[in-house]
């Protein structure tokens, strides 16, 4: 497939380049709807499509209105700063208690293993629709209960039910990654750290954690954008202040209020695409750490 | 006997392994243990709650306890309409749910199984507090001490309540209102409705019942009770406060409580409706589920709802077929993209992996916003189509709210979902294997569909199910670019648990969709294995 053999017929030519271009196509069904985005963000007018000027590349077709408004308009500043506060809590609870429990898991004599791997993937193969009805129910108990007996604020208890929600949704991330790299773990390192005196949580932290953490991290991450992304959930359990920055576009999408949306979009590409890098780039070191990849 | 190996602190080596086993098992479960009472907390229970209340109906029970237990000897095919000891229980439950501001509620809830009830509590509620008036005012009229909360009291409380209202100091609440046992024995209706109206008055009202005057409702019961039996006896009163009271009962006018009801709103006289509370007065019902599938429960059995009302299933039908056809669109359009990367030098295959890669880290809303822009008719796609004639102006293609709009974003969505469980399949197929079906005489397209591709349906069944199962419970794309021909049964749920508030037939549709959820997963769990899933290549 790589490279055409010099005794290819004609015919297989033709395939061979056809096939390139329809899979060029595929491609660009996959990227271009997120990279025309970027152009239209700096629209001057407040239109959601290509202006003649900006066709013509005039500069004056093009502005940083919008990127302005979503950073002074406190109807999106207000969901940023929420989703900065919401998406790291449940990522620490997420990645603390998963990282524990894959290691759990991973041990050779665990009982219903199956059905407890099962249970704590859940949240990822539920819809979140599903998830999000039976959470609504629940958590708005919970709430009152948190105001009644532990005199939170109401704002107070509204962040920790979001918290809480989203890290339940972002924990299969972590257990699947942090059990893939466990896989490739070696225990007799741990034996050999005891063996030499070292206290079960200097092994961990000294040998197994630094072993593992590309996994922990690139979970982390996973869990991180699950929570950012999040809107179904936050939506049905969350209040108006707890309004994310998903939220907010949902809102401003179904009720079209501005291209602000676009550059809130652009925003969000710029963010996923650091943390892509940084998962691909704690993807290769933990392959080349283990020997598992020769590139 | 062979003697038995020793370890070092002289037990037998089989018995220390054993509790070396034990010791691991148990560490592991400690390191699991947090997580699991998490997840179960957050996520378990919620769920299993969700299952509960699409069965629960405990809210008529609730709410007219006295009326379902009335109304239980009723049959419609003698009786038009329920007797007059029905209509006394109403309004004694009614009584108490108005001051509660329950009956609204009661009242939405029956509305989903008979429109227009809801509207029939609202208006009684505002007239019940009024019924009985006839019972007070004969009482009053008779001895102005029937007025005074004090003498209820006298009569009502458990003497040891009394003595605890005079030792409070009043910080906090009022002691709980207890009623006593003579007045429970001799005048078992009053007590009744006594108590209840002293537990609303304290708990909903925060007042003290020793400073209300009772409902109407309460002198009705007493009339009820002065008149059935001989004349009571309890000591905390004095003797001939109750032995007037029911001798001048004996002549006193009665109201009819039917007649009230009525008179208050002539949808009481409707069988229909008492009909309706008797069939839903059971604390559990199959209701919303047969509603979820466009049936309805009436007192003649169970029946579909008229045609021109049922969506459920038209709804289930059209998720499927969407989420079926994303899946078709998904497997035409990545299997060449995932064959282009199993198969190019690993450098090219990781930068295109990237491409691949990069939408999957997007942001769900980012992609929809993009589809939302595009599609439009003044959007960039048909602008372009404009620009090149395929479309006249005038002729924009409709792209967007509709089930096109919803299966062209969805696709786009979901497509990384199939191409990478494609991809790790395809990349433990050797080449040679092609090789050597094409130096056996196979053409290309033999040497692909006899060899290369049952190899790779593994691929294809984990992707499939993985793409199905996301589809399927989808709602945000749906809600923005489907408008109202492209909408899944997920939309009925949110619309459901935000707008019509019918949270029972949310949490029914929920379970239906759950259930076909669990048993794809199962199907998953046996081709792949929920321990293989995995994530960015």
């Amino acid at each position: 497939m790589s490279s055409l053999p010099i005794y290819a017929t004609t015919g297989q030519k033709i395939w061979h380049y056809t096939f390139r271009v329809i899979v060029g196509l595929i491609l660009f069904f996959l990227i271009a709807p997120i990279l025309i985005i970027i152009p239209l963000s700096f629209n001057a007018e407040s239109f959601f499509t290509f202006t003649p000027a900006m066709l013509a590349l005039d500069p004056d077709g093009y502005s940083l209105r919008h990127y302005r408004d979503f950073f002074t308009n406190q109807d999106w500043i207000q969901p940023l700063k929420n989703s900065l506060i919401i998406a790291p809590f449940a990522t620490i609870i997420s990645v603390s208690l998963g990282t524990l429990a894959a290691i759990g898991l991973s041990q050779s004599h665990v009982p219903y293993r199956r059905t407890i791997m099962a249970i704590l993937i859940s949240p990822m193969i539920v819809p979140l629709i599903i998830s999000a009805t039976g959470m609504f129910f629940f958590y708005s108990q919970m709430g009152l209960w948190m105001e009644d007996n532990l005199g939170f604020s109401r704002a107070f208890s509204g962040y920790i039910k979001v918290i809480m929600a989203h890290a339940a949704l972002g924990i299969p991330f972590v257990i699947i990654t942090v059990t893939a790299t466990l896989v490739g773990f070696d225990q007799s390192l741990t034996r050999a750290a005891a063996n030499m005196g070292a206290t079960p949580t200097q092994t961990f932290f000294k040998v197994q954690m630094p072993l593992i953490l590309p996994g922990v991290i690139s979970g982390g991450l996973f869990a991180f954008i699950t929570s950012f992304d999040e809107v179904v959930v936050v939506l049905f359990v969350g209040a108006a202040a707890q309004k994310t920055l998903p939220w907010q576009m949902f809102t401003g999408l179904r009720e079209q209020i501005s291209p602000t949306i676009l550059a809130a979009a652009t925003v969000l590409v710029a963010v996923s695409v650091l943390l892509l890098a940084t998962v691909e780039i704690l993807r290769r070191r933990s392959e080349r750490l283990r020997g598992l990849s020769p590139s | 006997m062979a003697e038995q190996m020793m370890a070092a602190d002289g037990r037998t080596l089989k018995s220390s392994l054993n509790r070396a086993l034990r010791r691991q098992k148990l560490r592991a479960m400690l390191l699991i243990a947090p997580l699991l009472l998490f997840i179960m907390l957050t996520f378990v229970i919620p769920i299993g709650q969700m299952l509960f209340r699409s069965v629960e109906n405990q809210i008529v029970g609730n709410t007219i306890p006295r009326t379902v237990q009335e109304l239980a000897s009723w049959d419609a095919s003698i009786d038009p309409l329920p007797h007059e000891a029905v209509y006394a229980a109403f309004a004694k439950d009614m009584a108490i749910a108005v001051e509660e501001r329950r009956h609204t509620r009661l009242g939405s809830r029956l509305n989903y199984e008979l429109a227009g009830i809801s509207s029939q509590f609202r208006r009684s509620g505002r007239d019940v507090s009024d019924m009985g008036a006839v019972y007070t005012e004969q009482f009053v009229a008779l001895d102005p001490v029937w007025e005074d909360p004090a003498t209820w009291t006298t009569l009502m409380a458990d003497p040891d309540w009394i003595a605890e209202l005079a030792a409070w100091d009043g910080d906090g609440a009022e002691p709980a209102f207890v009623v006593s046992e003579a007045a429970q024995d001799a005048l078992p209706q009053t007590a009744d409705i006594y108590s209840d109206f002293a537990r609303v008055t304290q708990e909903t009202n925060n007042r003290s019942p020793t400073t209300v005057q009772p409902w109407n409702v309460v002198y009705a019961a007493l009339y009820e009770d002065l008149t059935t039996g001989p004349a009571p006896q309890i000591d905390s009163v004095p003797a001939e406060l109750l032995q007037d009271a029911a001798t001048a009962a004996q002549g006193f006018a009665t109201e009819d409580f039917r007649a009230a009801f009525l008179d208050s709103s002539n949808g009481w006289g409707d069988t229909r409706i008492w009909q309706t509370i008797q069939t839903f007065s059971a604390p559990y019902t199959a209701g919303y589920f047969l509603n979820s599938i466009d049936m309805q429960m009436t007192p003649d059995g169970v029946v579909m709802v008229p045609e021109n009302q049922q969506i459920y299933v038209k709804l289930f039908i059209r998720t499927l077929i969407m989420s079926l056809t994303i899946m078709g669109a998904c497997i035409l359009l990545g299997y060449p993209v995932a064959w282009m990367l199993a198969n190019l030098p690993s450098r090219q295959a990781n930068l295109m992996l990237i491409l691949v890669l990069l939408p999957f880290w997007t942001s769900l809303l980012v992609r929809t916003s993009a589809w939302k822009v595009l599609l439009q008719q003044q959007g960039v796609i048909n602008d372009l189509l404009v620009w090149i004639g395929l479309v006249s102006d005038a002729n924009r293609l409709t792209m967007i709210n509709n089930a096109t709009g919803t299966v062209i974003a969805m696709t786009h969505i979901l497509l990384p979902f199939m191409i990478l469980p494609l991809y790790s399949v395809m990349k433990t197929i050797p080449p040679s294997y092609l090789r050597a079906a094409k130096s056996l005489g196979a053409t290309n397209w033999t040497a692909f569909w006899r060899v290369y591709f049952p190899q790779s349906v593994p691929g294809i069944g984990a992707g499939s199910i993985l793409v199905f199962i996301l589809s399927i419970g989808y709602y945000i794309t749906p809600e923005i670019v489907g408008g109202t021909s492209g909408i899944f049964i997920s939309n009925r749920i949110a619309y459901h648990i935000s707008s019509s508030l019918n949270w029972g037939l949310a949490a029914a549709l929920g379970t239906i969709l759950l259930v076909v959820v669990m048993a794809l997963y199962w199907a998953y769990d046996r081709i792949v294995g929920i321990d293989n899933v995995k994530l960015g290549g």
